[in-house]
């Protein structure tokens, strides 16, 4: 027995191209390879250019001295460079900040993901993505003209520029990245981890806080750092609201001075090219690379150590 | 044409009237009749898609938890109406426990995985006797009892089955609804589940859906038929067709089509 295919169209029918295939596949592979090389290179550039430009800065000023100067004046004629003057500012603000959009945004993630119908779900999502929108700027003079202003009523001490407003602004910038990130995790979630805890008679807050967000954990954790990356290196708030007072210490009433506020104070001034005030820019910049930097590979690694894999 | 058995014992655990299930506008099974007598295995089978995965989690009121899903008729547990306003589902659920198809231990460590439903259920007494006594209880212990602080998710599938099982016997249910326990597990496992259910027999009341005509023939005291039939509108409706003795419905069923599903010839 010969064991005959049947086709039911003639062989001459079929003329696969495989070269021009094979050649479009190329050409496809060579642009996408080219734009990836882009922004590699765009990246390298900077933190060469950092490195570099830092390292011309350490050459003058001593790093002891950089880490242990009691304050920041780069610009004046007795010059200090205590980059912890900075530092505390941005922490601090930071801080708030995170203490604000932590518990907003997990809360309307929960909400979100959790107690809403999927109808007001699909509505508010979007809603809350926009918020994300609104240009700092917008939030900057939220902070100093309204924000202060109200706080002033109970806190009599607070100063027109602080730490305070700045940090409560930017919380509720961050929040809705903090709310849109956490709510994915936990709508990552498979049904079937919720419906083993109903079936053994969990309520709906003990199943979303002892089965649902443990097992968000690494997603919310990720997105929690995220949005700390993000409000140590925002600007344009801490500027407006914060001040332009380099102050050491943890104070959240008085002007202070992010690491942020001194680049743009360096950068629009009318400071030479080449001074040692110049070189701060960079300095401080690698400072802050270094700290997103290592947020971002803490976060890295906690994903990767937390992250419970339901296939 | 119902061929509802009539028992000398009145000891039911569940007992179902005329309960039929509707996905939104869909009705998904229709009028079904099914007195599960206590401290038996009775096994739920039929082509898929017949509803009854749906008939089981009527049970414990886990259709509650889907959107649209309504359930019709009347249900009692140990001869309560289940869907009283006296019965809450959170306090029934702990009564009429559930393993589902694929095994899903919570993301924590296996010692919390059992201990978790006693704490949420208020048990008050020594967590480290009743974390063994439920391991042991689901034959599972001699594997884990040297790693109870590692996640249940580090087990093979056919322990994480069997870790659910001593999470579902933790909280001391009196019923246990199994969907298809074994689907997702070898054959050793499987019948490490089945020996299993022999011994939990003595104690609670198992519901078990199952594809595998073996193991509702090994296992089961009681067997429940189910078939689906195309409706007016194009889709398809669930229907119990014969209840009986397991003996009986392999043996010498009363329908044609029972007897040709339990004999492999369906279609
Ligand atoms: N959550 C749901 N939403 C809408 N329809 C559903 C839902 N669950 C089940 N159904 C429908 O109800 C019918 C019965 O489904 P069910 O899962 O109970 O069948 P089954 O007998 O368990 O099948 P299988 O053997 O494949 O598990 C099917 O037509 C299905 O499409
Ligand atoms: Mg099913």
């Amino acid at each position: 027995m010969t064991a005959e295919i049947s086709r039911d169209t003639a062989p001459d029918l079929w003329k696969p191209n495989r070269d021009r295939s094979r050649l479009i596949e190329g050409i496809v592979k060579v642009i996408c390879g080219a734009f990836a090389a882009v922004s590699i290179i765009t990246t390298l550039g900077i933190v060469a250019t950092l490195f570099f430009e830092t390292l011309s800065f350490f050459g003058e000023v001593p790093f002891w001295q950089f880490l242990t100067d009691p304050k920041w004046t780069p610009l004046f004629a007795s010059k200090q460079f205590g980059i912890f003057v900075l530092v505390s500012a941005t922490v601090m603000i930071s801080f708030i900040s995170i203490a604000v959009a932590m518990p907003l945004g997990l809360l309307s993630a929960v909400c979100l993901s959790e107690y809403a119908t999927p109808r007001v779900r699909k509505f508010l999502k979007p809603v809350l993505e926009i918020l994300a929108g609104v240009p700092t700027v917008v939030y900057g003079y939220f902070a100093l003209l309204t924000v202060t202003p109200f706080l002033q009523i109970f806190l009599p001490g607070l100063k027109g520029f602080n730490s305070l407003s700045a940090g409560i602004v930017l919380g509720v910038m961050i929040t809705p990245m903090v709310a849109s990130l956490s709510e994915d995790a936990i709508y990552a979630v498979p049904q079937r981890l919720r419906d083993g805890a109903y079936a053994l008679g969990a309520t709906k807050r003990e199943t979303v806080t002892n089965v649902v967000l443990p097992a968000a954990l690494s997603g919310i954790v990720s997105s929690l750092i995220l949005a700390v990356s993000r409000a140590i290196g925002e600007t344009m708030i801490v500027t407006l609201a914060a001040g332009a007072n380099p102050t050491l210490g943890l104070n959240p009433f008085v002007p202070v001075m992010t690491m942020t506020a001194s680049i743009v104070q360096v950068s629009k001034g009318d400071v030479p090219h080449g001074t040692i005030g110049y070189q701060t820019l960079f300095a401080v910049g690698t400072t802050l690379f270094v700290m997103t930097l290592a947020l971002n590979i803490f976060s890295f690694w906690f994903v990767r150590r937390f992250r419970e894999k339901y296939d | 044409m119902q061929d509802t058995i009539v028992m000398t014992s009145t000891d039911f655990a569940i007992q179902a009237e005329k309960v039929s299930v509707s996905y939104g506008s869909t009705l998904a099974v229709k009028d079904v009749f099914l007195d599960i007598p206590k401290n038996n295995i009775v096994a739920l089978i039929g082509p898929s898609g017949c509803g009854k995965s749906t008939v089981l989690r009527c049970f414990n009121r886990m259709n509650d938890l889907i959107p649209g899903a309504r359930v019709e008729g009347r249900i009692t547990f140990n001869g309560q109406d289940i869907h009283s306003k006296q019965v809450d589902p959170v306090q029934l659920r702990r009564q009429v426990g559930m393993v589902f198809q694929r095994p899903n231990p919570f993301p924590k460590s296996i010692y919390e995985n059992i201990a978790f439903g006693a704490r949420i259920n208020g048990y008050q007494g020594n967590m480290d006797e009743l974390v063994e006594r439920s391991l042991r209880g689901a034959a599972i212990w001699d594997e884990v009892k040297d790693k109870l602080k590692e996640s249940g998710l580090s087990l093979s599938g056919g322990q994480q089955q069997r870790l659910c099982i001593a999470r579902a016997i933790a909280i001391e249910p009196e019923v246990i609804l199994m969907d298809e326990p074994c689907s997702a597990l070898d054959p050793i496992s499987t019948l490490r589940v089945e020996e299993l259910m022999q011994e939990l027999k003595q104690k609670y009341t198992i519901i078990i859906v199952t594809h595998n005509m073996q193991q509702a023939s090994r296992t089961s005291d009681y067997t429940a038929f189910f078939n689906a039939r195309a409706t007016e509108q194009g889709g398809k409706m669930g229907y119990l067709v014969e209840y009986n003795r397991t003996e009986i419905i392999f043996q010498q069923p009363s329908q044609q089509d029972t007897q040709e599903y339990v004999s492999g010839r369906f279609g």
